[in-house]
C-alpha cells in the first residue's frame, strides 16, 4: 500500500467524525482510538496520555483531536486536526440553528432529538469501553476508573479536577 | 437583549469562558456569564440553544459559542465566539502536551498521568450513563443504544459506517413512533 500523507489521512479520519460526533465530543472516542489504530499512529499508551492532557487541561475534551494531529505531524498537524474536527460540524450547527427557534415544537424537531439521542449515549458509553481497555492496564487504574465513575454519578458537580488530580496520585501511590 | 454587544466584548467573554473551563462543566458557567451576568440572552432562548448543541454533532460548548454568537451578532458573532473559546485552550493543551512530552521519561511522572487517565474515564463514562438515563423507555430506542454500544465498544467496529447505518435509522423510527406510546 502506498504510504499516506499524514495531513490527508488527519483530514480523512476527522471530517467525518466532526459530522458523527452526534451529541458532542465524547461520543467520538471511539471512532479516533480506531482510527489511530488502524493508521499506526501512535501507540495505545500514547493515545491515553493525550487523552488525560485535553481532558486535565480547560477548553473542551475533544482538544484531543488538537494533540493527536500534533501527534502525528506537527503543528501543521495540530491546526489541521483541528480545523477538521470543529469546521464541519460548526457549519452543520450553524445552518440549522438558525432556523431552530421558529421551528420550536415542530415534529421533526422532536424527531430529530428522540432519534439521535440513543445514538449519542450509546457512542459515549462505547467511547468509555474502548479508552478503558486501552487505559486500565492493571488493577490499581481500573480501580480508579470505577472510583472516579462512582463519585461523578454520586456528587455531579464536583469540579472534576479534583477527581483528576486524586487519581493521579492514587496511581503514584499505588504504583504499577 | 437591548443594545448590540461588541464583537471585542463578545471574544473577551468566550477567552475568559473557555479559559475557565475544566472538565466540561462548561454550560453552567456559559449560563451564569452569558445570561445572569451580562443578561445578553434570556433563559429560554439559552436553554434552546444549549438543547440543540446537546443533540447536534459537535462539541456541546463549540455549538453553544456559536448559537450565542449568532444571536448576539450574527454569522460574524458566532465565529468571533468560537475562535475565542476554542484557541486559548487550544495553544495551552499543546504547551501542556509538549511539556509532558519532554518529561514522560520519569516514571513517577507517566504514572500519575495514567492515573489521570484512568479518572477521566469516569468522566466519560458518568456522562454516557446520564445520557443512557435519559433515553426514551421503548424497544427502539433502547436497542439502539444497545447496538452501538455492543458493535463500536465490545466488538471494536469501525464507527463511522454503523453511525451512518444508524441514525438515520433511528430518527426515521422516532418520527413514526407516537409520543408516549409503547412499543
Amino acid at each position: 500500500m502506498m504510504r499516506e500523507d499524514p495531513l490527508l489521512g488527519l483530514l480523512i479520519v476527522f471530517v467525518p467524525l466532526s459530522l458523527l460526533s452526534i451529541g458532542g465530543g465524547p461520543s467520538i472516542l471511539a471512532g479516533i482510538e480506531n482510527a489511530i489504530a488502524a493508521r499506526q499512529w501512535m501507540s495505545q499508551r500514547d493515545f491515553v496520555d493525550l487523552f488525560a492532557i485535553a481532558r486535565a487541561a480547560p477548553g473542551p475534551g475533544v482538544l484531543l483531536a488538537t494533540l493527536v494531529g500534533w501527534k502525528v505531524a506537527g503543528l501543521a498537524g495540530a491546526a489541521l486536526a483541528s480545523l477538521a474536527l470543529f469546521l464541519p460540524s460548526s457549519l452543520l450547527y450553524y445552518a440549522i440553528a438558525r432556523r431552530w427557534s421558529a421551528h420550536r415544537g415542530k415534529a421533526w424537531h422532536t424527531a430529530l432529538e428522540r432519534g439521535l439521542a440513543p445514538v449519542a449515549a450509546g457512542l459515549i458509553l462505547a467511547g468509555s469501553l474502548v479508552i478503558l481497555r486501552a487505559g486500565a492496564t492493571d488493577i490499581a487504574l481500573g480501580a480508579i476508573a470505577a472510583a472516579s465513575t462512582a463519585i461523578l454519578l454520586w456528587r455531579p458537580k464536583l469540579n472534576p479536577l479534583w477527581v483528576l488530580a486524586a487519581g493521579g496520585v492514587a496511581a503514584v501511590i499505588a504504583g504499577g | 437583549m437591548a443594545a448590540r454587544v461588541p464583537l471585542s466584548a463578545i471574544i473577551g467573554a468566550f477567552a475568559k469562558i473557555g479559559l475557565m473551563s475544566f472538565g466540561g462543566a462548561l454550560s453552567g458557567w456559559m449560563y451564569r456569564e452569558i445570561v445572569q451576568r451580562r443578561q445578553w440572552l434570556g433563559e429560554e432562548d439559552f436553554l434552546s440553544g444549549l438543547a440543540l448543541g446537546q443533540i447536534m454533532p459537535g462539541a456541546n460548548v463549540a455549538n453553544l459559542s456559536l448559537y450565542i454568537g449568532q444571536r448576539l451578532r450574527g454569522a460574524a458573532g458566532a465565529a468571533a465566539a468560537l475562535a475565542a473559546m476554542l484557541l486559548p485552550p487550544m495553544v495551552l493543551v499543546l504547551v501542556l502536551a509538549a511539556l509532558y512530552q519532554s518529561i514522560e521519561e520519569i516514571a513517577w511522572v507517566h504514572r500519575a498521568i495514567g492515573g489521570v487517565a484512568a479518572a477521566a474515564i469516569g468522566l466519560t463514562a458518568m456522562v454516557g450513563l446520564r445520557a443512557a438515563r435519559r433515553v426514551e423507555r421503548r424497544a427502539v430506542p433502547l436497542a439502539v443504544l444497545a447496538l452501538i454500544f455492543l458493535t463500536i465498544g465490545v466488538l471494536g467496529w469501525p464507527m463511522v459506517p454503523v453511525v451512518l447505518v444508524l441514525t438515520p435509522l433511528s430518527i426515521a423510527l422516532a418520527w413514526r413512533a407516537p409520543r408516549g406510546h409503547d412499543a
